[in-house]
């Protein structure tokens, strides 16, 4: 089912949480609501679960398949929510919370009690905790709890399934597990989702497109790939990974920075603007001579070498850090010394709003 | 020097916070002592009193038609506050608990006023309101209502004086558990009913239950509030301490340590039940804080 949202606004007293943002998600698609805590994007998703209500607005709507659902209360709205902290009934099983959706029907729609075995049956061997029914929340671990609320969420054959923070409150390694079985789900059943996440490396690996929220807006909105190589802000640039800033000029064609100077390829307006380059750890190379490129001189203060390349932490004259990732053979081939001078080349930056290369 | 350092290993650092023998000592006996004093001895005397002239004058003292009447309208009088309780008590720990709303600091604070005020002055205001020459008075007589001097005013000066008893067990308890629980079943389908039925009770029975096994035996003891809503009216208004009061002044020995032996019984029962309840509450409480989301279970509990 298709998602709308049109003109969202959200005030919490004298705090926006969200500033007039509209969506929209496709049908069967995993979406990631990405940002910083305080960005909005919980709030977002509750609002779209019926959870929290939206500022009164004329033209402000959450449409489920083209059909404004303001009026439905969360209950109506068959949204599969899954919460950060699982929200489990304590006093349940396994087997009783999962049930519960099914049991809380209505008496004329409420499934009959064998059908709720197998189908409780069926989701406990989805999650892969067939054998875990009569056991209590507690006595579970925080993975197999948020496979349970998840299993207890679709047990309601919801049509959206909503995500707030699902992995946040585990640890890296049952993360990266349920991050890659949350995206073979996904590939089976193919039900709108949308995750709510802080962590750039689960929006990126698990969803088909990323929003990039920040300070109550939607800052870039694309294809995981798009927002990591094409920010189109300098927010999204930093809170996508690593970056350095460099304070250059670009003039004539020509980027100028640290007293050198290189051509750039392409066209390029002849003003000159001060600018600040932004460039990726892997988009810089460390070379002991200046070979006539533009070039800053810096200092080697630290190498990290554990990781699948080379973390090379460098200062420049005014102190300021900067950081470059080198493959292996080169950090070898260099043979680099802490406190050795050496010069620092970009072989690729990016200005906002226009990428450069060199 | 070496000998302070070998004692130093020797002892672990417990040892700075444990007392020498004697302040030991001193400090349970005092304690003993003192309940030996003030709540052993009291009871043991009420009992022994009680039965100094034999079970069967023991038993002889309930015959008296008065004395039943009190037992039966102590019992009314905590049978009608007790729903009143924990329909208020669950209805002000869910809006204190659940909802934001103005003047929430003024409903904590005010839950708490019969705990603050005198009993007599609270029995007092009842007077004042719906007395013969209170606010309501004519009118509630106009209409044949009777409220002071008669059950309802005793009704009302027990729940007055009984109703912060659930709410203040609750509020703890609920604003530890919060409400994700209650939403994750709204999002589920459940109508806010079934929320209540299914989710909340279960997770709050044992904190209610504490909290009506308090407000029960303050109900059926309390003597203040009521005393002067009552009128004494021996046979009619006189709720169970009220009789023991009126037996006490006319040196009704034995009857007055018989009927003090019930409220006794009732406070060492009160007593038992309040301790398993604070046991099961604990539990709760535990399991609450054991299920937070940063908690792994021991291999134990996996096992388990």
């Amino acid at each position: 089912m298709s998602i709308a949202v049109r003109n969202i606004s959200k005030s919490f007293g004298a705090y926006t949480a969200l500033k007039n943002v509209s969506l929209d998600v496709k049908d069967g698609e995993l979406l990631a609501l990405l940002g910083p805590s305080g960005s909005g994007k919980t709030t977002l998703l509750r609002i779209i679960a019926g959870l929290d209500q939206p500022d009164a607005n004329a033209d402000s709507a959450v449409l489920f398949h083209g059909e404004d659902v303001a009026h439905r209360r969360v209950g109506e709205r068959r949204v599969g929510f899954v919460f950060q902290h699982y929200a489990l009934f304590k006093h349940m099983s396994v087997f009783e919370n999962i049930a519960f959706g099914l049991r809380v029907r209505p008496k004329s729609e409420r499934p009959s009690k064998h059908v709720i075995r197998d189908k409780v049956t069926e989701l406990l061997r989805l999650i892969q905790l067939e054998a875990l029914g009569n056991r209590y929340p507690w006595q579970l671990s925080g993975g197999q709890r948020q496979r349970v609320a998840l299993a207890r969420a679709l047990a309601i054959e919801p049509k959206v399934l909503l995500l707030d923070e699902p992995f946040g409150a585990l640890d890296a390694k049952v993360r990266q597990g349920l991050r890659a079985w949350l995206r073979r789900l996904h590939d089976k059943l193919h039900m709108t989702t949308i995750l709510v996440t802080h962590d750039q490396e689960e929006a990126l690996e698990v969803s088909e497109r990323v929003v990039v929220m920040n300070q109550a807006c939607i800052e870039q909105v694309g294809t995981p790939e798009e927002v990591f190589h094409n920010p189109s802000t300098e927010f999204v640039m930093e809170f996508l990974g690593c970056v350095n800033v460099f304070h250059g000029r670009v003039e004539g064609g020509k980027v100028h920075l640290g007293g050198t100077a290189t051509a750039l390829g392409g066209s390029t307006s002849s003003s000159s603007e001060k600018a600040n380059l932004y460039v990726r750890p892997h988009e810089l190379e460390i070379e002991r001579r200046r070979n006539g490129s533009v070039s800053l001189p810096a200092t080697v203060k630290r190498i990290h070498p554990a990781g699948s390349f080379a973390k090379v932490l460098l200062e420049d004259a005014e102190g300021r850090k900067i950081q470059v990732d080198l493959p292996f053979g080169q950090l070898e081939e260099l043979a680099l010394r802490v406190e050795e001078t050496v010069f620092v080349i970009p072989k690729k930056f990016r200005t906002f709003g226009e990428e450069y290369s060199i | 020097m070496t000998t302070s350092v070998s004692q130093a290993l020797r002892s672990p650092t417990q040892h700075a916070l444990e007392d020498p023998f004697w302040v030991r000592s001193l400090l349970i006996f005092v304690s003993i002592a003192f309940l030996a004093l003030l709540l052993v001895m009291p009871l043991a005397v009420v009992l022994f009193e009680a039965l100094r002239n034999g079970i069967g004058a023991y038993l002889a003292s309930f015959q008296d038609p008065a004395g039943w009447h009190a037992i039966k309208l102590t019992l009314i009088a905590a049978g009608l506050s007790l729903p009143l309780n924990l329909v208020f008590g669950i209805a002000a720990a869910w809006c204190i608990t659940k909802f934001d709303f103005p003047g929430k600091s003024v409903l904590i604070a005010i839950i708490d006023l019969p705990f603050a005020v005198s009993p007599i002055v609270s029995g007092l205001l009842f007077v004042l309101i719906f007395g013969m020459h209170g606010w309501v008075g004519h009118w509630l007589t106009d209409h044949g209502v009777k409220v002071i001097f008669a059950i309802p005013g005793i009704v009302l000066a027990t729940v007055f004086v009984t109703f912060p008893f659930v709410a203040r067990e609750l509020i703890p308890l609920m604003q530890e558990q919060g409400s994700e629980e209650e939403l994750a079943a709204l999002s589920l389908g459940a109508n806010g009913f079934q929320t209540f039925l299914r989710v909340t009770l279960p997770n709050i029975k044992w904190a209610l239950l504490y909290g009506v096994i308090l407000s029960n035996a303050r109900a059926m003891g309390e003597f203040g509030a009521v005393s002067v809503v009552s009128g004494h009216i021996r046979g009619k208004t006189n709720t169970l301490p009220l009789h023991i009061e009126i037996l006490y002044n006319e040196y009704n020995v034995n009857a007055t340590f018989a009927m003090a032996s019930l409220l006794c019984l009732l406070g060492l029962v009160t007593l038992a039940v309040k301790t398993f309840l604070e046991w099961k509450v604990q539990e709760q409480l535990n399991r609450t804080l054991e299920y937070s989301p940063t908690h792994e279970p021991t291999t134990a509990e996996v096992k388990a």
